[in-house]
């Protein structure tokens, strides 16, 4: 662990400085240490006044046992609880294996895949709630792009997407893979580039190539950006908000929501924030295992590398 | 690291090499392997242009439509006209009638976002490690663990809190609770490439009686720049994609931004969608810009938190 701390806490490893400095040193001195102060006071501030207060203060309000029998005794919070498990199960891992795939694809030379990339990056940059209107506009009803288009290209006649289950969360999360897989292509790709040549040459002559190139030299060096990513992009999307608002707003009936917009309603439109604040705290059995299995993975990687 | 595991496992499979002899004996088979590579790569890509633009087009196909030919099946707009950006311009509809108010609510809450995050970010992370303070880790660890928290979880507690701050229906309240959440990104980002800073640089200005407001100014901040740009940029990208704290925080039409007010279209099931599309697409535009403006810093700012973790 102390090898650990230095390497998060300290730019560099503290031997150095020790050679000429007594062994007492470590903490700082006089005018350094008002500096340091008045140099923290703002990150403090604001993690005390905008984490710990609202943390302790959400705690606090879903700390009833009966919110949580009432809770589990609501059909409609376990098929939330379904949904975001799905969302998470599903989408994620969906989305994390495509993008992988695909930065192999965006890693060959050539001026068009290039090119293609840019284009590839869209629906990143473009602002999630425009993108989950226009997705949300598509699917809707008779004459929504994608049935219009199915119609005239390959006379299908499209179903209403939002009238069955299936079909709106499948378009929920279709609709998280399309905004969000070409940010995780991108860091694969970035992965994928600090892999050096040699390494490859090296397989090549070893008889490595093809399929046993990528089963045996680049997953294994990737294996450990692709789980920490996927642990990442697992603890964002439990609390994805926007695109089950957006994209099936509940259809049908209020099926389809993702634990973060039940909060939100419960709290919001029903008026019973203790409740909404209890149905998101459930969330934590998964949270926490997740995050500490992702901040020893961090912290080991750091100091192995 | 795992190359010398890799190395004696993957010498295993020189077996294949005869096969890869032979393959390469007839070319005619080499070339049309090679073509059929080729043909399944393209035909990749069209399948990544179509995924990636559909969604896109749909959004200028709504825009430039009539709002009584929207939902009449078509593959293009029978006739085009701009007139629904010309409405969102000069803000003639009621939804929009204080569209450029919002535009720079929404350029006010990003750029002090960003500044907000850069300021506390780079403060702490120097503080932190180049400052050799005790238990300095523990600092960069509570970050971290704000890192994880989903947003949207703690979206309850804000609401009533900044209510008790006093900060109800103020752009300050957006701003700074987004900054909450970008800052535990700065501190990752900033710690991780302030490591590749010498701090000799630091000893020897020390030594020459600089005090820690200049190595900080004069030092730390200008060998930081890029990570500065792709942390902004971060920054910046969050506070615009943000939908949920504003909506909530933000009610009344002059201090809303441009998300809130886009989404009130959804108030009412017949309102004019071509309006509210064009209204998204100049919403997105800066984002876009943004993006490819400062792409190579991004993809920089992705290796060092990324691939480094």
């Amino acid at each position: 662990m102390s090898s650990t701390q230095q390497a998060i806490g300290f730019g560099r490893p503290l031997a150095d400085s020790r050679t000429w400095r007594p062994h007492w040193y470590g903490g700082i001195r006089g005018s350094e240490r008002s500096w340091a102060i008045a140099f923290l006071v703002p990150y403090v501030a604001v993690f005390l006044g905008f984490v710990v207060y609202p943390v302790g203060y959400g705690i606090w309000l879903g700390s009833e046992p009966e919110l949580y029998v009432q809770l589990f005794e609501d059909p409609r919070y376990l098929t939330t609880v379904l949904n975001t498990l799905l969302l998470v199960g599903v989408g994620v891992n969906l989305k994390m294996f495509l993008a992988f795939l695909l930065s192999g694809f965006f890693i060959q030379p050539g001026r068009w895949i290039k090119a293609l990339l840019v284009l590839y990056m869209l629906p990143w940059a473009l602002p999630a709630l425009p993108a989950y209107l226009s997705l949300h506009w598509m699917l809707i009803g008779y004459g929504g792009f994608l049935n219009s288009a199915l119609e005239t290209l390959f006379g299908i006649d499209g179903p209403i997407w939002f009238n069955s289950y299936w079909l709106a969360i499948g378009a929920n999360i279709l609709a998280y893979i399309w905004k969000w897989m070409p940010f995780w292509t991108l860091v694969f790709l970035a992965g994928r580039m600090a892999i050096p040549e040699e390494i490859y040459e090296a397989a090549a002559v070893d008889g490595a190539t093809g399929l046993r190139r990528f089963t045996f030299v680049t997953f294994p060096l990737l294996a450990n950006l692709y789980l920490i990513s996927t642990l990442l992009s697992t603890l964002w999307t439990v609390g994805d908000f926007t695109a089950a608002y957006f994209v099936s707003s509940g259809a049908p009936a209020l099926q389809t929501e993702m634990l973060a917009t039940f909060g939100f309603r419960v709290a919001f439109d029903n008026g019973y924030p203790r409740l909404g604040v209890a149905s998101v705290m459930t969330a934590l059995p998964l949270l926490i295992p997740l995050a500490i299995l992702l901040m020893r993975r961090v912290q080991a990687t750091e100091v192995q590398l | 690291m795992s190359v010398t595991t890799a190395g004696p496992r993957a010498s295993s499979a020189t077996t294949a090499a005869p096969r890869v002899s032979i393959r390469l004996h007839s070319k005619l088979h080499y070339r049309l392997q090679r073509y059929a590579v080729e043909a399944a790569c393209m035909l990749l890509g069209f399948a990544i242009v179509i995924w990636s633009l559909t969604p896109i087009y749909n959004m200028w196909l709504i825009a430039l439509s009539k709002h009584g030919d929207i939902f009449g099946g078509e593959l293009w707009p029978s006739s085009p006209s701009l007139e629904s950006f010309r409405v969102v311009i000069y803000e003639d509809f009621w939804y929009l009638a204080h569209f450029w108010h919002q535009f720079g609510n929404s350029f006010y809450v990003g750029l002090m976002v960003m500044f907000l995050t850069l300021l506390i970010g780079s403060l702490a992370s120097f503080t932190v490690g180049r400052m050799r303070l005790r238990n300095g880790w523990m600092l960069t660890n509570a970050a971290l663990m704000t890192y994880v928290i989903p947003a949207s979880f703690l979206a309850i507690p804000f609401y009533r809190i900044m209510q008790i701050y006093g900060l109800g229906n103020h752009l300050a309240s957006v701003i700074l609770a987004l900054t909450t959440f970008a800052t535990p990104y700065a501190i990752f980002i900033f710690s991780q490439y302030g490591k590749s800073i010498p701090m000799e640089l630091d000893e020897s200005a020390r030594i020459d009686g600089a005090n820690p407001l200049q190595i900080y100014l004069r030092i730390y901040l200008p060998l930081m720049a890029p990570a500065l740009v792709a942390v902004g940029t971060y920054a910046l990208l969050l506070a615009w994609n943000e939908y949920l704290y504003n909506f909530l925080l933000l009610s009344t039409p002059e201090s809303m931004t441009v998300a809130v007010a886009l989404a009130q279209f959804l108030n009412s099931d017949e309102s004019p969608w071509n309006f509210m599309m064009a209204t998204a697409i100049i919403y997105a535009l800066p984002p876009i810009i943004l993006y490819y403006g400062f792409r190579r810093y991004m993809a920089a700012g992705l290796t060092m938190g990324g691939v480094k973790g």
